[in-house]
Order: C-alpha cells, then structure tokens, then sequence
C-alpha cells in the first residue's frame, strides 16, 4: 500500500515537473493582449514561467512539444493590477507619529489571508498592498505577485539585485488629521508642514551620504526612516498618496514637484475637478469606482466618470480595489462601470492592466500579453466588461492560482460556508498547480 | 406681436406645460416590455394616463392616441423596487446630524417612526431614482435589538406624504453580534437578546389584551412602545429581522411561532443552510446584497444563495442593505446583476427588484409590474438593465418623468 503511494507521488511529480518544463499554449481564445488590437483567434505560448508567443493561431508557431489547451470561445486577458490593496491585513505605523517611513507592511503580512484567494478569484496577479490612511506616512508598501504561497517571502518581486519592489504610502486630508491627536495634525496646513518638514530632513540626510562618498566613517548614524526617504527622493521608491478633495490634490503635487519624489494619487476621488492640471504635472491617478458617492465627506463628489474624465484630459488611469472597500472578486466591475461611464473599452481594459504595472514600474514585466512577459494571465468565459463573465482561470508566472472548475476555488469565487477562513495552500508540486 | 399679445401666449404656454405636466398622458414603447405578469412583450406599448398605466400590449394591438407623449427605449421594465434599504434616514454626508437610521439609547424602540426622519430631498434618493428604483422600503437600521419602524415610499423629490405608500410597514430587529448593545449593556449575549425580546412581546401581548377587554374606564395608559409591537401582535406588521448566523436565524423562526407573528428574514447569510425550516414556515426572506462583503457574521455569505432560496420555492427580495461607509449605498439594480450573473434567471433576477419585492412588502396591488391600473412607475433602458455597459434612460414615478439623465 504504502509502495503503491510513493509510486503514485513520484508519477504525480514527474508530471507536474514535466508540465513545467514543456511549454504550454493556449489556442483558440480571442486574446486581448492590451499591447495591440484584440486578436479574433489566437494563440499564448508560455513557458517556464514567461509568455514564448502571441499571435493569431494561423500564423503563430506552436513548438511541437507544447502542450495545448483548446480555450476555444473564451477570452484571454493579462493578470490584473490592482495597484491599492489592504488584502493579507498588513499593518502600518501605530499610534505614536504621523510620519513612519521605517515601518514595513512586510512585516505582518499574512499571506493565508482569504483575501489573497479572492483576489486571485478576480483575476487579480499583481497587486500594490499598503498600510492604511490614518497617517500622513504609514509605511512602506508592497508590490507582489499572487503566486501560489503561504509566506510573504514567496510573493516578493524582486529586480536583478535583488531589491524588493514596494513604494511608499502617504495620505492627506482628513484620515490622517486628528483632533487633539499629539503629534498629528490638527489641519491641512499643518499635515503638509509635517510632510516637509520631514523631506527637508530627509534631504540633509542625504546630502552627509553623498559628502561621506567612500568614506564610510562619515556616513551619517543608520535611520531605518531616513533610508526609505532617500530611496523616494532618488526616485527608486514612488509615493503612493491617499487623497480625495481637489485642494488636497493639489496639495500632493506641489510636494512632489518640491522635493522631486515620484508620485501616484490614489483615490482621487476629486481628480475630475482639476484633471488639466494633474495631467500637467504628469501625475497617475489610480482611481476607485464606487456604487455611491458619500460616506465621508471627502467622498461626496465621487463620480462614476472620475476616470473617463481624467483619461480625456491625458492623465494615465489605472483603477484599485482598496479591498475592501470594494470586492476584489469584482475588480473588473471597475473598468466596466466606467465604461457605462464614458471611459473607452480600450483604455479602461488598459487601466486595469498595463496603467497598473507602469505605475508599480513594473510595465517590463507584467500588464501586457508580449512576448519575454511574465506569463500572468486570465481565462474569461467571455467579454470582460459583461457582468454574465466569469473569471475561470488565473496564472502567474504560468502556474494556475485559481481555477474555478475545482470545488475549493469555486467556494472562494462564489462564496458559501467555510469560504471565509484563512486557508493554507497546497504548494510546489501540487498536480495542477502548473499546467 | 405687440406686448400683451405677447404676454398673453407665454402665460398660455405657461398653462399648457404646466397641465400637460399635472396631467402626463405618456406612451412608453419598448424593445422589449417585462411587464412581470407574463412574458416579454416584443414591440410593446405602455399607455400612461393620469398617473396610472391605462394599458399594456403589442404595438400591433395598441395604438397611441393623439396626445401622448412617446418615450422610446430599447428595455421597459417596471419602476425598480428596492425591498430594504436606509436611505433617506441615514445620509450620504455620514456626520452625526444626518444619521437618523439608528438610536442607540435604549435596546429595543419600535415606538420610532421612519416617517420622522425620512428626508425625500436626500442626495442619496436621488441618487437612486437616477437608477431606475422608484420604491424603496426604507427607515431604521439594523444595529439595536429593536431599532424601530420601517416604511414604503416612492423616490420622489419633495413632500414625503404623497410618496408615502405604507409608513409603518415592519418594524426593524437585529439578531446576531450586529444587535447586542455597547459597553457592558443589555444586551451582551444572543439569549440574552432573545430574552429582553421575548419579553417585550409578552408585555405586548398583555398591553393588547387590557386594551382589548377592559372597560372604557380602565384601559391602560396609551404606551407607543407596546402600541408599535402590539400591531405585530396582532398581524397587521412583520417583524423584519436582521440575522446571518443559522443560530440566529433558527432564533427568529422560533419567536415566530412562539407568538404567532409574521416575520420576515433580512440578510439571512447562512440561510442556505435552513431551507426546509424557513420554507416549512412560510417566512419569506429579502436576501443581502448579492456582492455584499463577506465578513464576520457574513463570513460564510455566498452569491447565490438567492437562486438557493428561489429554487426552493421560498419568496425572495433583493436589497441594497446599509452600507456604513464609502460607498454610502449600493444600488439594488447592480445588485440583482450579479444575481443574475449567479443562478438567478434574468426575469427571476428582475421579478426580485419588482414583483417578487411588491409581495413581501404588501404593495403590489400598486407597484411591481406593468399591468393596467397600477401606478405608472417605470424604468427604460437602452439595453439588458443588468449589464455594468448598459444605461437607465428615463426613470417614470407616477406617470411624471422623474429623471432623462442617462446613468
């Protein structure tokens, strides 16, 4: 009995290692790539972990050893980025300061969360996870990919060095002001005087590391905070800024233009108010769509065409969950109601894809379907902005995440007993966990 | 045209549009025509006339008089109803001073009337009625024992009494965590809110029957708290009661048939798991929001428990629910979407928001289907009223166009 098992495990390795090392190509779906014209019959060759070939199934080559998938009548898409999350329950800074650039949300991330599987159930593979807004700094952010994992080490994107991607949360407005609070502000002037104060301090520091040179004796005392800070000035680390009324956008780009730091408003529930001049300043807008204005008074001029507005003025327009504020099963509901909103198919498809990657700097590697990508992408049952749509299938980096045909990830796209427990993953050489 | 010759044609237009208005005589021509009473209508035609549908049929068998106004749409559905929502009492500002959906003074007030602080003008009922929803069962909110009254009105701006179509329709209880009391208050635990209910329903019973038997001279004193529950008692209103947990709902089944009252189920996350209680009690249930947040109570929720529900014979709405934050509503047509995106039919998903919900609220003898004699309250759309892509054209409450702005 027990010799039958381990056979029967060393054949089930075998095969899961054999799926991986024989590329795999989808036929027969229409495949938007996002990166050109939606392709009426193609075909996605993957491999290895990243996308081989796209193309219309008539003139593509699929190589002899593939193994293909007829996927005849549905509809490919790449992963969706969602660039601002609060999925896996990571916290930020506490109590004690409005401005804590050394805290890291790495550091109490839960990669079990429900919320994970439900993402990957929307077809969610990239996703911006960040500390909340009651600060007017509250953290480090980070950019991960929903692989199959149950530790946060597992999610990481890393460059070439080796470096963790991740930006920087900061918020405006009322979430970060409170009344009597001690350190934190009382008003909007006084939040953004706290803000520069803190980059003026950060530019000093930087300034004794560049007189230091090789002279490490000179370097100024290590400052977890003031490290982060000189990775947002140098550019290497973006500001991802919560803000909603129009004066509190503005507010956000004249610091960013002042201290040089690159910049995505979030929310931006007011953007479509000074659209002209957020283009202007060249700043993204990762927007939220909502059923309904109100619920905070910053939120009462929320509008359903915020991001056809900002689009029409020349701003890059990506969209976000802020889970859970809204569903991340629903993600696509985001583009598809500003569709209905007056946005374009197309840029509200490339909203929710490449806008996403290029303000996470990750475009080289996800938000299209090209070849030399990373293979994150979705099956639909059909049209994407069509609420009878399923998300059936998802994949990163070529492994399935989700697939709705199995009865367990079936409970978490649907919902039902036990869906909402933190489960533990079944992970590397799972059968089906590449295909 | 000399000058009072002039002013005299304006104050005649001025006459003209303002009866034609007073007195809409509308012909709505439908695509396609989902009257609710049977099937779909190719080519159909909606005769309105003084507020009410006068007729309903194929264009090749109604004919529009001179006079009509014609609106045309490529989708006619019946006004949308809403079968449970806060809107109106609590505002889309979320401050304290516009809140009026939950007093948390004391556990259990049925003495409070949704009427006393339903405000038409509120940007939210607007809102709504931008999306085709021209009735909603609105007032207090889940998160007391018993939080109060509800009542039934139309999306209409101004006064509230024209719109009013029932102002005391249930009163509101909530089980589960969601009802206990704060800060060391009763009550603290599920038997205990179970027991301070039981309670105040035996009080009533009591208080009904001293109103009922004694003489002119010694009733007892006039007790609004026991008065509201005392119509329970007596069947004129349900109990809508708030519960996710099966524990909570098996609960309300059981003070149901202890004091022989209507009830009806709210929420109901976990109802999947009690089909054959909740339908040998005949209880019918207006199911949460199909893509509420799953979560505490609501943990174990799932998109189709609707369809669930429906298959099993029991009588089914769909809500907007209350929503505490951003978004400060959700909007029921959005909500039947995702129903029909999971289990429902179409024209199940739709009879939710407008026949099935006229039902279980007692007003479709008025409201929630196209049907000659019932109030001309309509909704068209310029293509399948589920699609995210699709948009509400014209919103019609009581013959008058209530709303042209495409959403």
């Amino acid at each position: 009995m027990r010799l039958i098992f381990i056979l029967l495990l060393t054949i089930l390795c075998a095969a899961a290692v054999s799926a991986q090392e024989r590329p795999q190509a989808f036929v027969g779906a229409q495949i938007l790539t996002i990166s050109g014209p939606p392709i009426a019959n193609g075909v996605l060759v993957v491999h290895r972990g990243r996308i081989i070939a796209v193309g219309p199934s008539a003139s593509t080559q699929v190589p002899a050893e593939a193994e293909r998938h007829d996927v005849t009548g549905k509809v490919i898409m790449p992963g969706l980025v969602d660039t601002h999350s609060h999925i896996g329950g990571g916290s930020g800074g506490d109590g004690s300061a409005p401005l804590q650039p050394d805290v890291r949300l790495f550091d109490s991330f839960d990669a079990r969360d429900s919320g994970l599987k439900r993402a990957r159930a929307g077809g969610i593979t990239t996703v911006n996870v960040m500390p909340g807004s009651g600060h007017l700094l509250s953290g480090q952010t980070l950019y991960l990919k929903l692989r199959n994992a149950n530790t946060i080490d597992d999610l990481l994107i890393r460059d070439a060095q080796g470096v963790i991607a991740g930006g920087v949360k900061m918020a405006n407005g009322t979430n970060s002001i409170r009344a009597g609070g001690g350190a934190f502000p009382g008003t909007r002037s006084k939040s953004a005087a706290l803000a520069r104060e803190m980059f003026v301090k950060a530019q000093g520091y930087r300034d004794k590391i560049r007189a230091a040179g090789s002279d490490k004796d000179k370097l100024p005392p290590r400052d977890l905070g003031m490290e982060t800070l000189v990775e947002v000035l140098d550019g290497k680390r973006t500001v991802h800024f919560h803000t909603h009324r129009q004066d509190d956008i503005q507010t956000a780009l004249r610091l960013s233009k002042e201290f040089g730091f690159k910049i995505v408003l979030q929310h931006v529930s007011e953007g479509w108010r000074v659209a002209d001049e957020i283009a202007k300043a060249g700043a993204p807008c990762s927007v939220i769509v909502v059923d309904s204005p109100g619920g905070k008074i910053e939120a009462i001029n929320l509008v359903m065409d915020n991001g056809a507005k900002l689009d029409r003025a020349g701003v890059l327009v990506g969209f976000h969950t802020d889970d859970n504020v809204t569903e991340s099963r629903l993600f696509l509901r985001s583009a598809a109601m500003s569709v209905r909103a007056g946005m374009s198919r197309d840029k509200a498809l490339y909203a929710m894809t490449m806008a996403g990657a290029r303000m996470l700097d990750l475009q080289g590697r996800v938000g299209t379907l090209e070849s030399g990508k990373d293979a994150d992408f979705i099956v639909l049952s059909g049209d994407p902005l069509s609420v009878y749509t399923k998300v059936l299938e998802t994949f990163v980096e070529g492994g399935r995440v989700f697939d709705r045909s199995r009865p367990e990830d079936r409970l978490i796209a649907v919902g039902g007993y036990g869906a909402g427990r933190n489960q533990i993953l079944h992970v590397h050489g799972e059968e089906d966990d590449q295909r | 045209m000399r000058r009072p010759a002039a002013a005299a044609f304006l104050t005649l237009c001025a006459v003209l549009l303002a009866s034609s208005a007073a007195l809409a005589q509308v012909a709505v021509r439908g695509e396609t025509v989902y009257t609710m009473t049977g099937p779909p209508i190719r080519d159909g035609i909606v005769l309105i006339r003084d507020g009410k549908i006068e007729r309903v049929g194929p264009a090749s068998q109604v004919s529009v008089p001179a006079g009509y106004r014609t609106l045309t749409a490529k989708v006619v559905t019946p006004g949308l109803i809403d079968a449970h929502t806060v809107v109106g009492l609590s505002g889309y500002l979320n401050q304290p001073g516009d809140q009026d959906q939950l007093e948390t003074s004391a556990p259990i007030q049925p003495e409070l009337r949704a009427i006393d602080a339903y405000n038409a003008r509120e940007t939210l009922v607007g809102y709504l009625r931008g999306f085709g929803i021209t009735t909603i069962h609105t007032g207090h909110g889940p998160g007391a024992l018993v939080s109060g009254q509800t009542m039934i009105v139309k999306t209409r701006d101004g006064a509230t009494e024209p719109s009013i179509l029932n102002p005391a329709a249930m009163i509101a209880v909530t089980l589960g965590n969601a009802g206990l009391a704060q800060a060391g208050r009763s009550p603290g635990t599920r038997s205990k809110a179970i027991a301070m209910l039981r309670t105040e329903l035996i009080k009533a019973q009591e208080y009904l029957a001293k109103v009922e038997t004694s003489a002119a001279d010694k009733k007892p004193e006039r007790n609004l708290r026991l008065d509201a529950l005392g119509r329970v008692i007596k069947g004129e209103i349900p109990l809508l009661i708030t519960a996710h947990r099966a524990t909570d709902l098996l609960s309300a089944l059981r003070i149901a048939k202890e004091f022989k009252i209507r009830i009806v189920l709210d929420g109901a996350a976990e109802s999947y798991l009690l089909i054959d209680q909740i339908k040998a009690a005949g209880i019918p249930v207006i199911i949460h929001p199909t893509m509420a947040r799953a979560g505490g109570e609501t943990e174990n929720l799932s998109m189709e428990t609707a369809s669930t529900l429906l298959k099993a014979g029991i009588p089914l709405a769909l809500q907007s629910g209350f929503e505490s934050y951003v978004p400060k509503t959700r909007v029921v047509l959005f909500e039947a979407g995702a129903a029909a995106s999971n289990g429902l039919s179409f024209e199940q998903a739709l009879a939710a928001v407008t026949i099935s919900a006229a039902r279980i609220l007692g007003i479709d003898g008025r409201v929630g289907s196209l049907q000659a004699g019932k109030d001309a309250d309509l909704a068209l759309f310029d293509g399948d009223p589920f699609e995210f892509t699709s948009h509400v054209t014209t919103v019609i409450i009581d013959g008058q166009v209530v709303s042209q702005e495409v959403r």
